[in-house]
């Protein structure tokens, strides 16, 4: 019962979004096998991405978040459906063109690192699309300096931090101007400091430069501050919706192998014990403002 | 058997222009049979004392004592090929190790290099894939075609199939989901409390310490900042925030309100039923007074 709610919470606030702000990515009864006797890493999966908006895919190992983002940048092609990025199909022919407008950071800091030095890593994806050097060099030290990487110009990759490494790899990602950015649980690998660090620089691109960011995570702490979640099982889309619709799914969630953030857990505590909380309280720091008044008042 | 380091040393490179000192003065007890976290930042010393523990690092000064063997700067000692056996480490990302074309063949591989026969090393294979919970029917294929939390229980269980004493685990659930997380880590408690192992456990996260750990060791700049049950450590709170260090969830947000209200609640609350209880026990209070 509780999934049509959701379904329809999310109907509605589609519809919001819409007059809002535009799609910048549509996927269409998107199916995918990676072996034709595997199953279906994607079976019928329809979403739409709005252009501006922080979205975080959350789901258990396996259930096709990962293809998503592979999808989404033309890695692989789907065997049957359509996705389109900034109104345009993606095919073996418009691949080049989504490429400069979705931008990939991956999980493992160590395996995206190409160049010698930092700032030779930026440069190399602006070679590969031919941009004049003048105009490269340029492009490099800015986004270095958006990720506040430019005091590392010159110095080597084993020098630096994993959460420095990322932050290079979104520098790079970063010189190629895109429109999206997929963070494939770009933060998995790192420490606690090192994933503060990457997902705070991130917050402040998107802010600044009205990027699309497309976070696929575990990290449920994150999510929670996301504008919208997309919740994958086993290659379907299980529920859609802002992050307390979704974590109003409670047991569901843990049933699908994910888990229930921090203030959530505390929160239904409170309710089993016979406490109300409002529902609009979500944030931890709300939480608390609204316990202080609580414990202030007996 | 117990692990015993007495002020062990170490300094990367020794005698060059890049000479970098990682560990001071560190004293430290791994009992039989404990389960110890060790907590710390990125570059505070954990993966080179982890890499102490069996001797894949010498001491530059100070020493450790594996069980019976002593390791200085000046001796390696006889016998460290078989410590390397008593102490299995799995380092991060195990399952990019994984080589061989079975699951079998990579699970036999450790076994078979400390002198097990084929036949022994395969009957370990069994056990130790039973161990990590996975069926037998998984042998006989390609580790490559596994699921990603699969490749980690296969690379565990090549570790496993040499019947350490002493499980070294370096962050074992990064990257995985947070069933897989809790699926992994209640298979390593149960290692603990059935096969009677001592677990080593280096950790960023505060809740897996506090939850499983009977000792914690925190480093900090290549020093034991601070070492007890995860009571003692997490006592202070404000201490290990201050550091730059995180604590748990339930510790976190109980600051948070104390803060806020201005007045303490309760100790640190390890769990979020503690805390739980902790607020409500709280309010009872104020409420009798």
């Amino acid at each position: 019962m509780f999934l049509a709610k959701s379904v329809r919470l999310a109907f509605v606030f589609r519809g919001e979004m819409k007059s809002m702000a535009k799609e910048i990515v549509r996927f269409q009864d998107v199916t995918f096998k990676y072996d034709e006797n595997a199953s279906y890493a994607l079976n019928g999966v329809n979403f739409s991405v709005y252009e501006g908006e922080w979205l975080a895919i959350v789901g258990h190992n396996g259930s096709g978040k990962s293809t998503i983002a592979k999808l989404m940048n033309g890695l692989i092609f789907p065997d049957s459906g359509s996705i389109y990025v900034n109104g345009k199909e993606i095919s073996e022919e418009t691949v080049w063109d989504v490429r400069d407008l979705v931008g990939m950071v991956f999980q493992n800091p160590d395996n995206q690192f190409v160049g010698t030095t930092v700032q030779d890593d930026v440069a190399f994806g602006l070679e590969n699309h031919g941009i004049p050097r003048e105009e490269m060099v340029k492009r490099v030290h800015d986004s270095l300096a958006k990720v506040k990487m430019d005091q590392f110009l010159n110095q080597e990759p084993h020098h630096l931090s994993g959460g420095q490494k990322q932050r290079v790899a979104i520098a790079s990602v970063l010189a190629l101007r895109p429109a999206i950015i997929i963070l494939d649980e770009a933060t998995s690998m790192l420490d606690p400091r090192g994933r503060s660090e990457v997902l705070g620089t991130v917050r402040e691109l998107k802010n600044l430069n009205n990027l699309t960011i497309i976070s696929i995570t575990h990290d449920l702490e994150e999510a929670v501050k996301a504008d919208r979640l997309i919740v994958m099982n086993r290659g379907t889309v299980y529920a859609e919706g802002t992050p307390a619709d979704i974590f109003l799914m409670d047991e569901k969630l843990v049933e699908l192998g994910l888990d229930i953030p921090f203030t959530q857990k505390l929160i239904k505590k409170f309710k089993e014990n016979g406490y109300h909380i409002p529902d609009e309280i979500l944030h931890e720091d709300k939480l608390v403002d609204y316990l202080c008044k609580l414990l202030q008042k007996i | 058997m117990q692990i015993v380091t007495k002020d062990l040393e170490y300094v990367y490179q020794k005698g060059t222009p890049f000479e970098k000192r990682a560990l001071f003065h560190i004293n430290v007890t791994i009992p039989s049979h404990s389960y110890t976290a060790v907590i710390g930042h990125t570059g505070s010393g954990k993966s080179t004392l982890l890499q102490h523990l069996n001797g894949l690092l010498q001491p530059t000064g100070g020493e450790i004592r594996i069980g019976d063997l002593t390791v200085t700067s000046e001796k390696k000692g006889k016998g460290l090929k078989g410590i390397r056996q008593k102490v299995g480490i799995v380092f991060q990302f195990p399952e990019h190790q994984l080589f061989e074309e079975t699951v079998e063949k990579d699970i036999c591989f450790g076994p078979m290099n400390f002198g097990a026969t084929e036949e022994e090393a395969r009957q370990q294979a069994k056990t130790a894939l039973k161990l990590v919970g996975l069926s037998e029917e998984l042998l006989n294929k390609s580790p490559f075609d596994l699921s990603g939390g699969q490749m980690r229980r296969v690379a565990i269980a090549g570790v496993l199939a040499m019947n350490p004493d002493i499980l070294v685990l370096d962050e074992p659930t990064a990257g995985l989901d947070p069933r897989g997380r809790t699926e992994i880590m209640e298979m390593f408690y149960q290692l603990y409390q059935e096969k009677g192992i001592s677990i080593v456990l280096v950790t960023h996260s505060m809740e897996e310490a506090s939850k499983y750990a009977d000792s914690i060791i925190i480093m900090h700049k290549g020093t034991v900042y601070k070492k007890g049950t995860p009571k003692e450590i997490f006592s202070s709170p404000a201490e290990l925030i201050d550091l730059g260090l995180d604590v748990p969830e339930s510790v976190r947000f109980q600051l948070k309100l104390e803060d806020k209200i201005g007045k303490e609640i309760a100790e640190p609350s390890l769990s979020i039923d503690e805390l739980v209880e902790n607020i409500f026990a709280y309010i009872k209070r104020v409420n009798e007074k």
